[in-house]
């Protein structure tokens, strides 16, 4: 890799990342750019086909990092209060009581998002959005940090609900994990799943750890010229015939906090087109709706984005 | 922004390039041989088709027969594949079979530079306004298709469309200099074959009855005429053409030697105050110039023949300009010679005897010249009529137009009058040429056009010299006060811009004549002359093509250098870091190591290292010297300065 190129400090989340692989295996750049996605404080959208490792992402990332984890199967018939809590009459007390439900946690696992009804995903997109819950009249913050990884089929499965753009926006990134390539899936095969290795996963990280390197990440320096070259890559997508419409201010944010921790986990202090290109393809993907075809924006889709702007 | 020209050439550029190519070829189609332009609009459509279907493009071996047979069919035709017509026709097909070859970036440059080339060559046919415009139009289009084919997918058709104005709009300058600096050379630069005049209408050098009621047909303008003061009223407006004193009994000619300027001069004198102009002669193919009657200031190189015509020395073939003083009252000749007025006596034997006869009448009633004239011109004003449509006459045409038929043009009264008067002992001859003129209300200029075409009489009378006759004003003398249109009867063929009745199109017209007549004037008529005037304005006076070359080389190399400072304006608000690294990137591309806008010094450097292990260190080095000064926080400018001094 060139990027020996630069001098590049040790990060304390080597280790997680070596782990990782272990557990997932061949799909370092899917683990690096989740973990870049929690370190930029944003939510992470898993959209691929079951069987892949969806689920084992999450709970890998969750244990490694130390953070509290819970789970939330969605159903069609799931209610918003089945993720926020509920109060119940609490005979002793003689008063209600609130019982914190599954959100009340450090990272959230919403598996298969879009079999639940609109109405208790933007409970839960709520809650993603201002870190809090209002349930019964009160607001109650949740744990930092918080980090919601949630998976989604492919949409054209039957019955489900499709999240809308103005939803997807709040996803920082969305990925695909797509097929192991022939010598993980062999490894996998032979040694017969990896979810077994979950349990024996300790901590390598303290919970207290991250918002540290969160704000660590939040320094790493972004030099005029990148802040040039996110513009142009966003006015690009305005201005270009290949899409129904231009990325939001949010993603450019979102692009740029993205970029900032990708820059960090390779152990640089500033930001490079490198790390722009590089989450580009998982920040722009799912905001962009392609004209030709239906659907998102293809990995072609970005290349040419890429390719039609110039590094200023 | 290197990509090389053999890459493939991008799917959505093809529809670019038909386009451009269309707009480059659309204006030939009015003179291309038929079958050309079927065979080109099916070439076009076969290429159109075979881009929406995404389908291959044809082999090469059918191509190149396809050239071979359109080759031989334009060989056919012409008899020859050089030349304008048989030129442009091979350019015109060889463009359009390129676009069923657009494999590569460079089939597509092909077509874009032969466009280019296709646009000048409109200007053999035609150099009007709308042609003009047209070529504007087609050379934007062409330019955003050449940036298009180097712009990528990711471009808009506004912002491609919108970069195309703006080079074409800095071009402008250039293009002024050019246009005012580059050295005029004298007669036409192409060497165009002499059948390209063929089409010019004007006045005959011979008149027959009819032949002038044929160009009142035409609306075209034959001239335009720009009084210094006040211009004389219409009726006094005799634009005098050649002058014919010879008969056959059907047509009349003009003396043989009467352009060559020999023979003996005329005499003239004059009466009142001579008028100047200015008239803009449009081509026709002939020598005579058209003065007013009778021009007394003449431009050198014009020569005064001995009837009072004023003569180029070669053919017009294409517009002029000349600058004449005439005389509205005047005598000619008052002594003429023997033989000419011998000459203007002559009548072919046994025709016409009627007409002989009843002038031999008048005669021996004791009539004077004057009183004859007057006679005959009483005669017309009696009972004749005046009319586009004459009837047919046989062989004594001048028996049959006095006593039968007693309808038709002014030619018809000119011939019958001088034939009348020569019979009766008074010489006289026809004079052609244009009467009356219309003044343009928007720009001053009064347009002659060819339905003014006229012919008069001219009488010589002893003491009073050759006095012009005009027999047409005694049938109708609004012919003469306003113009052919109010002139002639309701339902009289003539060219629908003429007639009265259109009358809410008249100011457009004057509008639309006015523009044509200052681009004629200012564009087209800007020649060596107005050239030499421009710049004896700047200082230099007598400038020859040397000095006009060295004003243009001047004047583009300050265009240059304006532009040469903008660019460095523009590079040095570049950050110094950047500024090295395009130094890096120029010593590279010296290396044919080429680096595309889009690529990441990281990658640049991985491929570097990949392909050119020798040069990886010294790249390296630049690359994390500038990544660190470009994006970093220290911003050193030292390492990487080095850096780039160490590329080899």
């Amino acid at each position: 890799m060139p990027t020996t190129l630069l001098a590049a400090q040790p990060r304390p989340l080597a280790p997680v990342l070596t782990r990782a692989d272990d557990i997932i295996l061949g799909k370092s750049k899917e683990i690096r750019l989740a973990v870049a996605c929690l370190l930029a404080g944003g939510h992470l959208l898993i959209e691929d086909l079951p069987g892949l490792g969806k689920t084992t992402l999450a709970e890998t990332l969750a244990r490694l990092l130390g953070l509290r984890f819970a789970r939330i199967q969605f159903t069609s018939d799931l209610l918003p209060a089945d993720i926020t809590g509920v109060a119940i009459f609490d005979r002793e007390q003689s008063g209600f009581r609130f019982l914190p439900g599954p959100i009340f946690t450090q990272l959230l696992l919403a598996d298969e998002i879009n079999r639940a009804t609109p109405k208790t995903q933007s409970a839960l997109l709520e809650a993603m959005e201002e870190g809090q819950v209002t349930a019964e009249g009160e607001t109650r913050p949740l744990p930092r940090p918080f980090f919601v990884i949630a998976t989604q089929n492919p949409i054209h499965q039957i019955g489900t609900f499709p999240l809308p753009e103005s939803q997807l926006d709040r996803f920082l990134m969305r990925l695909e994990l797509g097929y192991p390539d022939q010598a993980a899936e062999r490894r996998l095969l032979v040694s017969g799943g990896q979810r077994q290795h979950l349990d024996q996963l300790t901590p390598l990280l303290e919970a207290s750890a991250l918002p540290r390197l969160q704000q660590e990440v939040a320094a790493v320096h972004v030099a005029g010229p990148l802040i040039d070259y996110v513009q142009a890559l966003i006015a690009a997508t305005r201005q270009a015939t290949a899409f129904q419409h231009g990325l939001s201010p949010r993603a450019g944010l979102g692009l740029l906090a993205a970029a900032r921790a990708w820059a960090w986990l390779a152990g640089h202090d500033m930001a490079l087109p490198d790390d722009v290109q590089a989450v580009l393809p998982a920040v722009a993907r799912h905001r962009l709706r392609s004209l030709q075809g239906s659907g998102h924006a293809s990995a072609e889709d970005i290349a040419g984005l890429i390719r039609s702007v110039a590094i200023p | 922004m290197s990509t090389p020209a053999s890459e493939a050439l991008d799917h959505q550029a093809t529809p670019w390039l038909l386009l451009a190519a269309l707009a480059a070829v659309l204006p030939h189609f009015a003179h291309l041989p038929l079958w050309l332009s079927a065979f080109v609009v099916l070439l076009f459509t076969w290429s159109g088709w075979l881009w929406q279907r995404d389908l291959r493009l044809p082999r090469r071996w059918l191509l190149t027969l396809v050239v071979i047979g359109g080759c031989a069919a334009v060989l056919y035709e012409f008899r020859t594949l050089f030349g304008r017509d048989a030129g442009v026709a091979v350019l015109v097909m060889l463009m359009s079979l390129k676009l069923l070859e657009l494999k590569s970036r460079r089939d597509a440059l092909v077509v874009v530079i032969l466009c280019y080339f296709l646009l000048l060559t409109h200007y053999f046919y035609s150099q009007s306004i709308a042609t003009g415009l047209w070529l504007l139009a087609a050379l934007w289009l062409v330019t955003a298709t050449l940036i298009r084919i180097h712009g990528g997918a990711a471009a808009t058709v506004r912002g491609t469309l919108r970069h195309a104005a703006v080079l074409s709009v800095q071009a402008l300058p250039l293009m002024l200099a050019l246009f005012l600096l580059f050295p005029r050379i004298p007669g036409p630069l192409w060497g165009l074959p002499r059948d390209a005049h063929a089409g010019l209408t004007g006045l005959s050098e011979t008149m027959t009855p009819g032949s002038i009621a044929n160009l009142a047909q035409s609306g075209e303008i034959a001239f335009r005429v720009f009084f210094d003061g006040e211009s004389p009223p219409p009726g006094r407006l005799y634009w005098r053409g050649p002058v014919l004193e010879n008969f056959d009994g059907q047509t009349w000619h003009p003396r043989p030697q009467v352009f060559s300027g020999r023979g003996p001069r005329p005499q003239l004198r004059f009466e009142s105050q001579p008028v100047s102009y200015q008239m803009t002669l449009e081509g026709h193919n002939q020598r005579w110039l058209l003065a007013l009657d009778a021009p007394s200031v003449l431009p050198d190189d014009v020569i005064l023949s001995s009837t009072l015509t004023a003569n180029s020395r070669q053919p017009i073939i294409d517009r002029q300009r000349y600058r004449f003083s005439s005389v509205l009252d005047y005598r000619f000749n008052i002594e003429e010679r023997a033989p000419v007025l011998q000459r203007n006596l002559t009548l072919p034997p046994a025709s016409n005897p009627r007409a002989v006869e009843l002038a031999h009448r008048w005669q021996s009633e004791g009539n004077g010249p004057e009183a004859l004239v007057n006679k005959a011109l009483g005669l017309f004003a009696s009972e004749f009529f005046y009319t586009l449509q004459p009837p047919l006459l046989g062989e004594n045409s001048i028996d049959d137009f006095l006593f039968t038929t007693r309808r038709g043009f002014c030619e018809h009264y000119a011939a019958a009058f001088v034939t009348l008067m020569r019979a009766a002992g008074v010489p006289a001859r026809v004079v052609t040429g244009y009467q009356g003129g219309e003044k343009n209300p928007v720009d001053g200029y009064i347009v002659v056009r060819q339905s003014d075409a006229h012919a008069w009489a001219e009488v010589w009378l002893a003491e009073r010299g050759w006095v012009r006759v005009d027999p047409t004003a005694a049938v109708s003398p609004t012919r003469i006060e306003t113009g052919i249109a109010t002139a002639l009867p309701e339902g009289e063929p003539l060219p629908v811009l003429l007639r009265a009745q259109t009358d809410w199109l008249r100011p457009l017209r004057y509008r639309w004549e006015a523009l044509n007549n200052a681009w004629n004037q200012q564009v087209l008529g800007f020649d060596r002359e107005r050239q030499r005037d421009l710049m004896a304005r700047f200082g230099l006076p007598d400038a020859d093509w040397r000095n006009l070359a060295a004003a243009l080389g001047v004047a583009t190399a300050i265009l240059f250098a304006i532009s040469l400072i903008w660019a460095m304006r523009q590079q040095r608000r570049l950050d110094p870091a950047a500024r090295l690294w395009q130094r890096a990137l120029r010593r590279l591309t010296r290396k044919r190591i080429h680096c595309a806008s889009w690529e990441t010094p990281l990658a640049l450097a991985a491929r570097v290292a990949e392909e050119r292990p020798e040069l990886a260190a010294p790249v390296s080095r630049v690359v994390a010297s500038y990544l660190l000064a470009r994006y970093g926080r220290g911003g050193d400018l030292k390492p990487l300065r080095a850096a780039v001094a160490r590329l080899p």
